[in-house]
């Protein structure tokens, strides 16, 4: 059977199960209760009891087959696992309406289940990131079994090419590739700095217009145009990036003299810059708002001007928050795929010349997994190394970032960040 | 010394002889917050080197006017006023009047401490320098210990200039906020409520500062503790309602008060 | 010693001076963000507006035998490089679904080549002088024009410009929302009333906070890595399915979700929860009659916000192999499936000029939708706000 029919008979299965058990679980309270006896909880809540009882066991059971699948690939066919679980969906049908008795206390139980099953979906979010943590952990691993930690972050040639051949067993076939990411992480230091260049100065300026100057109206129209900014898709920004902004830098450089590459890192690094600006403005933003105004009336009160009291008192005072903005926004920067993708190049390339074409670490991850590489070969599992790194820095990151603003937070009692 | 009147028309508001020059004379000062007047025609006259304070029941506007002096109500878009506030022969709420000069000549303590997130040194040292009073180094450490010691922190603070305002006692941070007022020499020194966020002891070192600097600054002061008023001022008015009900030397408001609506307050009959 | 204020105003001139230069400077700054969105709006009008056009000529078709067999026979060779080769490759179709039509001869309005299109939109065209004086001929007979593609919102996605369209990538983002909002939605929804409503305040409490604020700054194409490793590799999805991709996004969404409910959810009084209680109701009746229910419009504020993000994401499905040439609309969650910015990333990469301007109009499409979405959120938040 295929995928989804084998789900969609599960589906359909749980549901009747779950059905039926509130159905007969409702009736048999409400039989009980019609015959005088008083019962604990209300008819609905043995109903649910029921239901529980049954779809519980069958799901429980299904999610228990999944995982074996996963591991075992034929352990046993998909149609048995379906046929089982809701086979013990039945039992437990069953047996929960046995137990449906005035003096079972379905309320209490349904109460603790809740809660089970609400930690339950808490957790997803946990295991979210140790799932990402492992996945990448595990396969970079057996990367480094096959290539040399040290070379990889030292090592300046990356040149993934020809490993296909090793992991297919041919000798001396994987000699050419070179795993060496020192130039992908130039290239990533150097587009990111040029989108810091623009973003910060740029972003932090319209955070103090906004905070402090603008008038309500102007705030009112220029607070949803940067969040316009912030919500178009990156895939759009790298389209502009590749077909608009770099030929215009291309020949902008060409009449000063100056050759430039069509996937040049000036580009992307410049439209990264201005998707990042409305991260850094709109959490300046908040930052410079929340700075309390009993510091600007002291300053003011002295003699000082405006710019005296923002330049001297409030930005000093918000500063960890500025500098909290801007690690976010490197690590949005660190992170970003498709401007790259679709605008810098390919070649890893180890220049200080924002003008050559350079690629990032995100490019090689890409490029690494949409080849016909084979998955287990060095050059597939590159992509997962390349991942733990950009993992660790960007955790990190936003780390510092997180222990700054708290000091913010406590420092001025702010409760709105 | 010579006693200067009020201009003539104004309300005579004084039983008795001054014998002191003025400092800020007001004559029909209204202010709106919006629709609302919170100041209805205000004349008062401001000696210089005296305290005056100014009390009320709450909302009644004597904090609006004191930010009149020294024109913080600016701050704050809806606000309009009319009127006049002479200083140095200049209606100071004039456009005419560059209110950030106004502000360095007549300097503020806030109801609530607040020093600078910079080093107690720092928080002195901020205005001045923007003023340029004193060059950096030597002239400027004087300028800071001189300011400090006659908001009588110095002893105090000597050994830890570079640990932050924040970092002090209340009563401490407000004589940080005394200190850092008095460094760039202003001629007026405006108080709101210096002293209700603060203990009985340092409420009391205040008064005890108070009084030592009105020897060399005009002191106005918004209060609304009648003992505090009836203690360290030499003139008080009563404000009501946005407008000034009595205006007089203190002992003479407080022992034998003209209007009922004083006497009531004074006596604790509202507040 | 207190100077006059004179002579203080004369001083302070030039620090006036200052001052406002640096009021201009910082609102030049926010200009320039506005600027650069107004820029970059016109420069996808400018682009993809002509994509919205497509040029049809009026040519002599003739259903033959011959055409039956070489498609190419149905027109004159005058005109045979100027009709679009996909529609000429339909005509043996056509007359096997219509008998009636072998041996008749029509004129028929038919899709032109994109060459005839970009030389009709005033663009760089390839085509040869010669066949642009064939052009020329038929627009002056009336016989060449522009119409409304209809086609760009009616087909999948083709190797031939004039035939690309946005159909099956747009079949493929619904599905791959409906996947996204499923998963999110329920578990986002319950992990903010767990965090809110019920946990504890204790480590475990704490650290699945800090988690979720970690999540949320993880770069997207992590997570492509995940669903490649987990979904993919371990469990079993199939590639450039919307199953797989679905579900990779929805985890992506989750903190968003979580994040906004969160906030929803404790914006309701605690009167409220104090009322229920008084009255006997459990703590999750409690929640589910009078806390959720209150706080619904902001949670469904955040899950809009959330899947317009989800529909504008591209990075990790590039990962789990939705860039896959998807001609036609996928009918199953485990089909490959291709969405739209994914397929306006394909268009991009595309060599041939008329695949710029669909790109650009692709672009349009996809920016309409989201702002949509979140002109919708806004309405929703504006409309259901309580002041409590």
């Amino acid at each position: 059977m295929q995928t989804d029919q084998i789900l969609m008979t599960f589906f359909a299965g749980v549901i009747l199960l779950g059905a039926l058990g509130f159905y007969l679980g409702r009736s048999k309270a409400a039989r009980t209760r019609a015959g005088g006896t008083h019962m604990h909880s209300q008819p609905d809540q043995y109903a649910w009891f029921a239901v529980l009882s049954s779809a519980g066991p069958a799901i429980i059971a299904a999610a228990l087959a999944a995982i074996v699948l996963g591991v075992l690939e034929t352990a046993f066919p998909g149609w048995l696992a379906v046929a089982s679980a809701l086979g013990l969906g039945a039992i437990g049908l069953f047996l929960g309406l046995n137990r449906i008795r005035p003096e079972l206390r379905a309320r209490d139980s349904l109460e603790r289940t809740v809660k089970w099953v609400l930690l339950g979906a808490a957790s997803v979010s946990v295991l979210t990131t140790f799932g990402i943590l492992f996945s990448i952990l595990f396969e970079a691993i057996r990367f480094f079994q096959m290539e040399s930690f040290w070379y990889f972050i030292t090592g300046t040639e990356w040149s993934p090419g020809d490993s296909f051949l090793a992991a297919a067993g041919r000798e001396g076939g994987g000699d050419g590739a070179m795993f060496g990411a020192l130039p992908l992480f130039a290239g990533t230091f150097m587009i990111t700095a040029i989108a810091m260049l623009v973003a910060v100065p740029i972003g932090v300026s319209a955070a103090i217009y906004m905070a402090e100057y603008a008038p309500p109206v102007l705030r009112d129209v220029a607070k949803p145009v940067l969040e316009v900014l912030a919500g178009i898709p990156t895939v759009v920004y790298g389209f502009f990036a590749a077909i608009t902004v770099a030929p215009l830098i291309v020949a902008v450089a060409e009449s000063v003299g100056l050759e430039a590459s069509f996937s040049n890192a000036l580009a992307p690094g410049i439209v990264m810059g201005i998707m990042i600006i409305p991260f850094i403005s709109s959490l300046s933003d908040d930052v410079i708002s929340s700075v309390p105004t009993a510091m600007r009336q002291g300053s003011l009160a002295l003699g000082t001007t405006r710019n005296e009291t923002i330049r001297y008192v409030v930005l000093p005072a918000a500063l960890p928050g500025i500098i909290s903005a801007t690690l976010l926004g490197v690590s949005r920067a660190l992170g970003e795929t498709m401007i790259v993708v679709m605008a810098a190049g390919m070649r890893p390339n180890l220049t200080a010349n924002p003008l050559e074409d350079m690629t990032t670490v995100t490019v090689s991850i890409v490029s690494a997994l949409t080849g016909d590489n084979e998955f287990g070969s060095a050059a597939t599992l590159s992509a997962f190394a390349l991942g733990l790194v950009l993992f660790v820095v960007t955790l990190a990151l936003n780390f510092v970032s997180v222990m700054m603003i708290r000091r913010f937070r406590a420092k001025y009692a702010v409760n709105n960040l | 010394m010579t006693t200067k009147l009020a201009s003539p028309g104004a309300p005579v508001t004084f039983n008795q002889e001054t014998t002191h020059d003025l400092e800020l004379t007001v004559r029909d000062l209204k202010l709106w917050y919006g629709e609302n007047q919170a100041l209805k025609g205000i004349d008062l006259d401001i000696y210089e080197n005296n305290i005056t304070a100014l009390i009320g029941p709450s909302g009644c506007g004597k904090s609006t006017f004191l930010r009149c002096l020294n024109r913080m109500n600016d701050l704050i878009p809806t606000v309009r006023t009319e009127g006049e506030i002479m200083m140095e022969g200049r209606n100071v709420l004039s456009k005419e009047v560059d209110e950030v000069a106004l502000r360095k000549k007549v300097g503020m303590v806030f109801q609530k401490p607040n020093p600078f997130p910079k080093s107690i040194y720092e928080n002195v040292a901020y205005a001045p320098r923007m003023h340029d009073i004193v060059p950096a180094g030597k002239e400027q450490d004087e300028l800071v210990e001189t300011s400090l010691r006659a908001a009588g922190l110095w002893e105090e603070v000597k050994d830890q200039l570079g640990s932050p305002g924040t970092s002090l006692s209340g009563g401490q941070q407000q004589r940080l906020c005394i200190a850092r007022a008095i460094a760039v020499q202003p001629s007026v020194i405006l108080m709101d409520e210096p002293t209700s966020a603060l203990d009985p002891i340092s409420t009391a070192t205040i008064e005890d500062l108070m009084y030592e600097l009105k020897k060399e600054y005009t002191i106005v002061v918004v209060t609304h503790n009648m003992q505090q008023a009836a203690r360290i001022a030499d003139y008080t008015a009563f404000f009501h309602l946005g407008e000034v009900i009595e205006y007089n030397d203190t002992a003479t408001m407080f022992s034998t008060p003209s209007e009922k609506r004083t006497e009531d307050y004074i006596t604790g009959r509202y507040g | 010693m207190s100077q006059s204020l004179d002579d203080i105003s004369r001083q302070l001139k030039k620090r006036h001076r200052k001052s406002a230069r640096m009021k201009w400077l910082s609102f030049g700054a926010l200009l320039l963000a506005g600027v650069f969105l107004v820029l970059f709006l016109a420069d996808m009008l400018i682009k993809g507006l002509p994509a919205f056009q497509q040029a049809y000529i009026q040519v002599e078709v003739n259903y033959s035998e011959r055409a039956s067999e070489l498609p190419l026979a149905a027109v004159e060779a005058d005109v045979r490089e100027l009709v679009s080769r996909g529609y000429l490759r339909l005509i043996p179709n056509r007359m096997e679904a219509n008998p009636d039509l072998l041996g008749t001869q029509r004129m028929e309005w038919v899709l032109a080549d994109d060459e005839v299109d970009q030389y009709l939109q005033g663009a760089d065209s390839s085509l040869s002088a010669k066949h642009k004086a064939v052009v020329d001929r038929l627009t002056e007979a009336g016989r060449a024009e522009l119409q409304f593609n209809t086609g760009f919102f009616t087909n999948g996605d083709s190797k031939l410009p004039e035939m690309a369209g946005l159909a099956s990538a747009a079949v493929g983002s619904v599905m791959l929302l409906i996947v996204t909002l499923a998963f999110a939605f329920p578990v986002g929804v319950m992990t903010a009333v767990y965090l809110e409503e019920f946990a504890p305040d204790n480590r475990f409490t704490r650290f699945i906070d800090v988690n979720i604020n970690n999540l949320a700054a993880i770069p997207s194409i992590l997570f492509g890595l995940l669903g490649l490793a987990i979904f993919i590799n371990f469990f079993g999805a199939p590639r450039s399915s919307a199953l797989a991709g679905g579900l990779t996004l929805g985890l992506m969404t989750l903190p968003i979700i979580i994040i906004t409910a969160r906030a929803a959810l404790s914006s309701v009084p605690d009167s409220i929860r104090h009322a229920a209680f008084g009255v006997g109701a459990t703590r999750w009746q409690t929640v589910r009659d009078h806390v959720l229910p209150l706080s619904m419009p902001g949670i469904l504020t955040g899950s809009i916000i959330g899947m317009a993000q989800a529909l504008g994401e591209t990075a990790p499905l590039i990962i789990i192999g939705m860039i896959a040439f998807i001609p036609d609309a996928p009918t199953s969650f485990t089909q490959a499936a291709t969405v739209l910015p994914a397929q306006i990333y394909t268009w991009a990469s595309m060599p041939e000029s008329a695949y710029v301007e669909r790109t650009a109009a692709g672009i349009i499409v996809l920016l309409s939708v989201l702002i949509t979405l979140n002109a919708t959120a806004v309405y929703l938040r504006k409309k259901f706000e309580h002041r409590w």
